[in-house]
């Protein structure tokens, strides 16, 4: 009889891609501008580390809150004994007072119908396991946030069917697409129960736009069993046009008759981890009309609740609304400027990119440096950027792109001086190599990198949780 | 159209033991603004010693501000995410359980994974040593959240070791082949055996013949054992025969034995919300030699991690090594102090406890009370005491005792008037059944 369980000795978890064995390179030599100026820069994690001074500023002039002080009275006891599932009841008003704000108050939430996660990981996972059987499957357009091939899959046995999207146009959903996936799921009798999208994309960096979104409610309308899921992490970064638009957006511009057929099947997922920069204190959030789902998620999430001490200091910064308006927009502002300066500093390296208006991170459009069309050179073009250029960057691959060529670059979590060392490097890179470097290097680097892959997929990795 | 998961009441939540507790909430006791209101002691909560570890947070009022010798460690913690956790908590816990148990083993934080409570590490552990459909043994009576945090999204089955009140509900090897071979009857394949020591809702700690027992029924088997020790700091009653053994101490005992896996089928759950009073910051974990485990728990740790804010601030409160021993003893103390009231109390009724050592509750024992040797009595009891008694008292049942008549009662969750008043109420109980038996039982029947 086997000792463990599959699931405990499967790969299933995803973790042996090379989006997370970049991390291994970075870990060994990382950038550090006095120490280490020539190592690796790590441009391949979706942080948002450039607005910690507005926060840090507000807890400076709030000391009881981390005091665990209410109105100068310990209130320590009371949440040390808080577990109860419903979620601390000023956090969730605050959180969805904070998340209309976001979203220009054109939409409300309603705390009732919210469950708090510890984040959004926690939450898509919750998701599957109240809308989906093992064997199931969900439509994920492509690329896709590599977590998700564990996040949604590892312990709840469902399965993720690409809707391949493709440069062409832009990478948006088409109406084709949509429908060659739910064949492709039919042809591998896999029953369908709805399709899952980040919006906005991760590893796009655009938001979804209202056609997408027809075609989406068209789709899933008159499948009874079908859900739609809307990952909205990033609904916070949207730094320019066109505006961010919410499902729950949609839903509410629906003509009543139509609105009736699918209000119920359609869940939004937040988090406090991008937007707020926060992804350490374990903060995320299942919205959904469907009070069943809402029932269900909220007993799960008595396998992830949110710590009470976290849930009550962030319950005092986010009621703070001149606060929460204020931050909401400079970090905005400031994600703008770094997206600018990355994809000026990519362009004068004659590097384009995905135009994009959210997100942590450019989609970046290398395949002219691509040796031939194939994912081989995608990963002999990566593993150059990583030890030639000294730059972690996710592979389209590991995203589950249809196409080789594009890569996810993150601009958000590193200081400015490091950009510009970063956007240097690419430009000496992109004007030494002419091509010549094809197939003549390339063959030292599948050596060395066989080795290290053997060596990594056998222990455990060190990967750090991100998106 | 939601999964079956999310229909089903498997969640195991419409159980007596939830159902007391909505009683309670529509009829709290308060003393002043509600003093006839049901008193809660179905909650195994320890607010017995807040105040030590307020007194601390004043001291060191830096630590709750994200400050390490004056400097800000905010955005480094905003920033971490790492499913091996903060090495200073995970050091800090490491060194606090080591010292808690007396030093006899030396546990290392690179056997230990952090999870979002013991409910995650429980469920985590689960998926990591069963597929669904397979099964653990749980010696009766256990901790009623078992049933959803065990199975419920596992898939995994929970075979019932009946223990009795004729050796005071111990384990014995005679017990566990018959819950295996009932496993085998019902076609399930057994991975393990759960046990929680010190046990709720027994209050008792595991003699070491029993750890024994269970460690050579596990090697016999070739299936693993988990031991839940969340009490494992509650112990208050400390003398040779009743102090506290882990699972742990007695599987270093065999580590001459080579030819058998044993080290590597055995696994602990901790968590600070029994012994430091604090089940709102969702500290648990999980220890284990294998290292496949701790490798595939870690990564299952990602759905359920500790906030790093909380892992801050206790690595610095259990680092204060010589807060944490003062801390200890107090509480245990006062945990004793406590307990023994509720004991003398009952006993004033005429209502006698299982001897214990351990624990936030007492297992009580009702039989006499009930009019009949029978589920329904007890239910009937049950009943009477949450609604005419007014205390909210857990049913043996709810905890799948095989006997009826027993309760579990909590005692460290209320004041200490909460409690005289609870006894009171009890005596006065006990005296009109006792004063006029028979017509009350007609009674009872006609009402309910």
């Amino acid at each position: 009889m086997r000792l463990l369980s599959r699931k405990a000795t499967c790969n299933t978890h995803g973790q042996d891609s090379s989006y997370f064995l970049g991390w291994e390179e970075y870990e060994k030599n990382p950038y550090d501008k006095v120490k280490n100026p020539n190592g690796i820069i790590q441009m391949g994690l979706a942080e948002n580390q450039l607005s910690f001074d507005l926060l840090e500023s507000w807890l400076a002039k709030n000391p009881d809150v981390s005091g665990f002080k209410r109105d100068g009275k310990s209130i320590f006891r009371e949440l040390a004994l808080f577990q109860d599932y419903h979620g601390l009841p000023l956090f969730k008003k605050a959180l969805v007072d904070f998340m209309a704000e976001i979203r220009g108050n054109k939409v409300t939430f309603d705390p009732n119908h919210m469950v708090l996660t510890a984040g959004a990981t926690s939450a898509n996972e919750t998701l599957m396991f109240c809308v989906a059987e093992e064997g199931d499957a969900f439509l994920l357009p492509t690329p896709y946030y590599p977590g998700f091939d564990r996040d949604l899959k590892w312990r709840t046995g469902v399965e993720i069917v690409p809707i391949q999207c493709t440069s062409s146009n832009n990478f948006r959903i088409t109406e084709s697409a949509l429908e060659q996936a739910y064949q492709d799921a039919r042809k591998r009798n896999l029953r369908v129960k709805g399709v899952l999208v980040t919006n906005p994309s991760n590893p796009l960096g655009t938001t979804l736009s209202r056609n997408e979104f027809d075609l989406l409610v068209d789709f899933i309308k008159d499948k009874e069993t079908m859900h739609l899921i809307s990952d909205e992490i990033y609904s916070g970064t949207v730094f320019s046009s066109p505006s961010f638009v919410s499902v729950m957006e949609i839903l509410k511009e629906m003509t009543p008759n139509d609105a009736a057929k699918i209000w119920n099947r359609v869940h939004v997922v937040y988090s406090l981890s991008k937007d707020l920069g926060l992804p350490g204190f374990r903060v995320g959030a299942i919205y959904s009309e469907n009070d069943a789902v809402v029932a269900a998620a909220t007993k799960m999430s008595s396998f992830g609740l949110v710590s009470s001490q976290t849930q009550y200091l962030l319950a005092a910064m986010l009621s703070d609304n001149k606060f929460t308006k204020k931050y909401i927009s400079e970090n905005q502002k400031r994600l703008r400027r770094r997206q600018r300066m990355l994809v000026t500093g990519l362009q004068k390296a004659g590097i384009k990119c995905l135009k994009s208006n959210a997100g942590l991170f450019c989609w970046v459009d290398m395949r002219h440096l691509l040796c031939s069309n194939t994912f081989e050179a995608e990963m002999e073009l990566w593993k150059k950027i990583v030890y030639q250029v000294g730059l972690n960057i996710s592979p389209g691959s590991s995203c589950h792109c249809s196409e080789p060529g594009w890569f996810r670059v993150c601009f958000a979590n590193m200081s400015q001086d490091t950009l510009n060392v970063a956007m240097k490097r690419v430009k000496n890179f992109v004007t030494d190599s002419t091509g010549a470097e094809c197939g003549s290097s390339s063959a030292c680097f599948t050596k060395s990198f066989s080795n290290w892959v053997f060596r990594l997929s056998s222990r455990d990795h060190r990967a750090p949780e991100e998106r | 159209m939601l999964s079956r998961k999310a229909s089903k009441d498997s969640h195991g939540q419409d159980s007596s033991y939830f159902q007391g507790w909505q009683e309670y909430e529509k009829n709290s006791y308060h003393p002043i603004q509600n003093p006839m209101g049901i008193i809660q002691m179905g909650l195994a909560e320890n607010q017995l010693s807040f105040d030590l570890l307020e007194s601390w947070l004043r001291r060191n009022s830096n630590t709750m501000a994200l400050k390490k010798d004056g400097v800000s460690a905010f955005k480094d913690l905003a920033l971490f995410q790492d499913y091996h956790g903060l090495p200073a908590f995970k050091e800090a816990l490491v060194n606090f359980m080591t010292s808690m148990r007396g030093n006899k083993i030396k546990y290392s934080s690179d056997k230990l994974v952090l999870t979002a409570g013991a409910t995650a590490a429980n469920e985590i552990l689960m998926f990591c040593l069963t597929d669904p459909g397979q099964a653990f043994i749980l010696p009766t009576p256990y901790y009623p959240g078992f049933d959803r945090d065990l199975k419920w999204r596992t898939g995994a089955e929970i075979i019932p070791m009946h223990c009795s009140s004729s050796n005071g509900f111990r384990i014995t090897r005679c017990a566990l082949e018959q819950a295996y071979q009932l496993g085998q009857e019902l076609n399930l394949k057994i991975k393990g055996v759960l046990v929680t020591n010190p046990s709720n809702p027994l209050g008792t700690t595991m003699t070491k013949t029993e750890l024994n027992h269970l460690l050579d029924f596990a090697i016999d088997k070739n299936i693993h054992i988990v031991s839940d020790e969340i009490y494992s700091g509650t112990v208050f009653d400390s003398s040779s025969t009743t102090s506290f053994t882990s699972i742990m101490e007695v599987l270093n005992e065999r580590n001459n034995n080579n030819y058998n896996n044993i080290r590597n089928h055995v696994h602990m759950v901790y968590s600070l919300s029994k012994d430091l009073g604090l089940p709102g910051f969702r500290v648990g974990m999980i220890y284990s030699n294998n290292e496949k485990v701790i490798a595939a728990a870690t990564k299952m740790s990602s759905f359920a991690l500790v906030s790093s804010q909380t892992q801050f601030l206790l690595s610095n409160l259990l680092s204060d090594a010589k807060f944490i021993k003062k801390y200890m003893v107090e509480n245990q103390r006062r945990l004793k102090r406590r307990k023994d009231m509720l004991v003398r109390g009952l006993r004033k009724a005429g209502i006698s406890c299982l001897r214990s050592n351990a624990g936030l509750f007492c297992w009580v024992d009702m039989r006499h009370l009930l009019s009949s040797d029978s589920f329904e009595a007890e239910k009937e009891l049950w009943k009477r005491i949450v609604c005419e008694v007014g205390l909210n008292i857990s049913p043996g049942s709810s905890c799948h005792c095989s006997q009826p008549g027993w309760f579990r009662i909590c005692f460290a969750n209320i004041s200490e008037d909460a409690l005289h008043l609870a006894m009171h109420r009890m005596k006065a109980f006990t005296n009109s059944i006792f004063s006029v038996r028979l017509p009350i039982i007609m009674m009872r029947k006609k009402s309910f």
